[in-house]
């Protein structure tokens, strides 16, 4: 089984950039509530107990992670947005672990960017 | 009324409702930062709770949400929003057409897509708020619109209430006469009036205002008043017809006039005397011979013309006991159907050929028209008039306000109406009102009025104008006679009628002697009182309808004068 690894950023520079024009001052509350938020979410995906769940869980993701400019993680929850309707469980479990490889790194590329402002 | 209301532009409360808190702490802040103020909730349910606590303006909803979804909690908000536009904008980053056209089918107004771009956001928000306040703009004039129209209806209850007081005096429910009339016709500009002159005939006013709504009817008052006052004071139709025309001219814009057929019917002399203008034909129905004859109208409408210019000329018809006047507003002839056809002059005769005895007529054309229409309406006005014997109806009796303390008793006066005079002024209601001030003598007034027009008439046209009453004997020569007496009426420069009047007491009472002189040739009294009464109204001078209602008649001078006595036993 095939799944398509094609040199995507990990983080969209600009949107980055959109976020903090918008934000102002609660820019680093906002990654902060990204970063804790997504940690949730990916629980979600571990726990979820059948397809329609899943495909719910994996859609919101997506939505928070384009938003944020995380453009490798939301492709990922894209894919299984859509595979999750059409196959069994157990046949995405490789899938899920990927985006907890993306997720890692977003993590740290974040956390790296939350880290350029005091506390 | 200031239809220029405009609901205000200005900051808006926002709900924004997703699942997802970074989407939710983002779209807020993107929102607040266009100058709005921002209300969230983290489901279905709770976006459906805070929409009905807070009321907010707009709303942006995520389509996939937990315990309710987007689309369940649009429709419930619509529900709760009512009549007012709240826009809903869908957040989804659903791709495929069927999730789109579900937003829309939800109620939703607009969506936007994740990633949130704000430039677009803030347009979209922009817009709809654009349509929401347009929305909010056309409830408010809807609003004040079904307001005013309720004001403009108590207006027209208002003015109605007091057009039935000026009209009150009528009598329309005369047994002679069958009518139909909308209780609203006042406001379509119709216009039905009927009232008894002293002597006892019968006024008729058929009248068309232009216009709809209160300016229709505000001119039918003053109209009312005229025609009311001078039929009750003995005024003939031609005078009665100048004042109408005057005042209409006078009072009304320039665009504005009323189409009418006045009649006066005589049941004592048996003639029907028509002025028409403006209006469609109206018909004569000969009983017997169920001839029909077309009451052409041959005049301008009233109020167009000034008095200088205005014409009076009647035309004068024979008409027997069981001979009918009918006459319609151009509502029956413009009556359309569903196919937009108009019911014609053609259908009209048509419905009255169909029937002929009293009444008949009238429920024909009703029926023809029902029928054509589909449906019975009553938006045109019908009256259909019938020649009586002359005792049939019963006037009621004139109302008087005076103490009668000041009646005058004993005094004579004397009167000589000249050429000039006699061509323009009519000097019975003038010589009446004088002698109702006698107490004793006004329930004879009818008798009185009808002997006295019938004393001056006698001596104007057979007198003065020569007029040879034989011609009167049948409905050509009818016509003839009444031609001859407008063309020597206008011709005439010489010539007199005097009026005597002497009052005396007498015992308890009193007695008038009228005494009346003309400056024609005379006529053989004698053989005129010998010959036996023929058909009532047609030809002769009605010497014996004179005979019958004074006392003492008698004529001398080769019947160039005659005289009359009526007496009373009581000052009243």
């Amino acid at each position: 089984m095939m799944i398509e690894q094609v040199d995507t950023p990990h983080v969209d520079h600009a949107v980055l950039q959109g976020l903090q024009e918008v934000m102002g001052d609660e820019y680093p509350l906002l990654l902060d509530t990204f970063l804790s938020d997504s940690q949730a979410r990916v629980a979600q995906l571990h726990e979820a107990q059948n397809a329609e769940h899943l495909s719910m869980a994996a859609h919101s993701f997506k939505g928070s992670s384009s938003n944020m400019g995380a453009v490798q993680l939301a492709r990922l929850c894209s894919q299984l947005e859509e595979r999750a309707k059409r196959w069994p469980i157990f046949e995405l479990q490789e899938l899920i672990r990927l985006i907890d490889v993306e997720f890692a790194n977003v993590q740290a590329l974040y956390g790296a960017e939350r880290s350029r402002f005091a506390a | 009324m200031n239809m220029s209301t405009e609901v205000a532009q200005g900051p808006l409360t926002v709900l924004i409702a997703d699942d997802n808190m970074t989407d939710r702490m983002l779209l807020s802040s993107i929102v607040r930062r266009q100058g709005h103020s921002v209300i969230t909730a983290g489901d279905g349910l709770e976006a459906v709770r805070v929409f009905a606590e807070q009321r907010p303006q707009l709303v942006l909803l995520d389509a996939m949400m937990p315990v309710m979804d987007g689309f369940a909690a649009a429709r419930e908000i619509k529900r709760l929003a009512g009549e007012a536009l709240v826009p809903i904008i869908f957040l989804t980053s659903l791709s495929e057409e069927q999730a789109l056209v579900r937003c829309l089918e939800a109620g939703g107004d607009d969506f936007l897509a994740k990633p949130y771009n704000q430039v677009i956001l803030a347009a979209k928000i922009k817009a709809m708020d654009r349509l929401r306040r347009l929305q909010a703009t056309v409830l408010e004039q809807r609003d004040q619109i079904a307001r005013h129209h309720g004001y403009l209806l108590n207006e027209q209850r208002v003015a109605k209430a007091v057009f039935d007081q000026v009209a009150h005096s009528g009598c329309l429910d005369s047994p002679n006469i069958r009518y139909l009339q909308s209780p609203y016709a006042l406001f379509n500009g119709d216009l039905l009036l009927a009232a008894f002159t002293p002597a006892g005939d019968m006024h008729v006013l058929l009248g068309d205002f232009t216009g709809h709504g209160l300016p229709a009817a505000v001119g039918a008052m003053p109209l009312a008043e005229v025609f009311y006052g001078m039929t009750a004071k003995g005024y003939g139709l031609q005078e009665t017809l100048r004042e109408m025309n005057a005042k209409l001219k006078r009072i009304l814009p320039v665009d504005m006039f009323c189409c009418a057929t006045l009649l006066s019917l005589s049941f004592q002399r048996g003639i029907v005397e028509v002025w028409s203008g403006g209006m469609p034909e109206g018909y004569l129905l000969r009983g017997d011979s169920g001839e029909r004859v077309p009451l052409v109208s041959r005049h301008l409408p009233l109020g167009v013309l000034s008095p200088a210019r205005f014409e009076d000329r009647t035309d004068v018809w024979p008409l027997a006991v069981g001979d009918r006047v009918l006459l319609l507003t151009d509502g029956v002839i413009e009556a359309t159907n569903a196919d937009e056809e108009l019911f014609g002059v053609e259908r009209l005769l048509a419905a009255l050929g169909e029937r002929n005895a009293q009444g008949e007529v009238f429920d024909s054309v009703l029926s023809a028209l029902s029928a054509f229409r589909g449906e019975y309406r009553d938006d045109f006005s019908m009256a259909e008039l019938a020649m009586v014997q002359p005792d049939y109806l019963k006037p009621p009796a004139l109302i008087y306000s005076d103490s009668g303390q000041s009646s005058p008793l004993d005094w004579s006066s004397s009167f000589e109406f000249r050429a000039e005079t006699l061509k323009r002024f009519n000097p019975l209601p003038f010589l009446m009102h004088m002698l109702q001030e006698i107490h004793g003598l006004r329930p004879q007034s009818g008798a009185l009025y009808s002997v006295l027009a019938e004393l001056y008439s006698n001596a104007l046209e057979h007198g003065v104008l020569g007029l040879d009453s034989e011609l009167k004997r049948d409905a050509r020569g009818f016509a003839q006679y009444y031609e001859q007496r407008n063309t020597r009426l206008t011709q005439l420069d010489e010539g007199y009628v005097r009026l005597h009047l002497h009052v005396r007491r007498e015992g308890e009472g009193g007695r008038l002697v009228i005494r009346v002189e003309d400056s024609g040739r005379g006529f053989d009294a004698r053989k005129a009182l010998a010959t036996p009464a023929r058909e009532r109204g047609l030809s002769g001078r009605g010497i014996h309808l004179i005979r019958q209602l004074s006392q003492n008649a008698s004529w001398a001078d080769d019947g160039r004068s005659a005289q009359v006595e009526f007496a009373w036993e009581q000052q009243g």
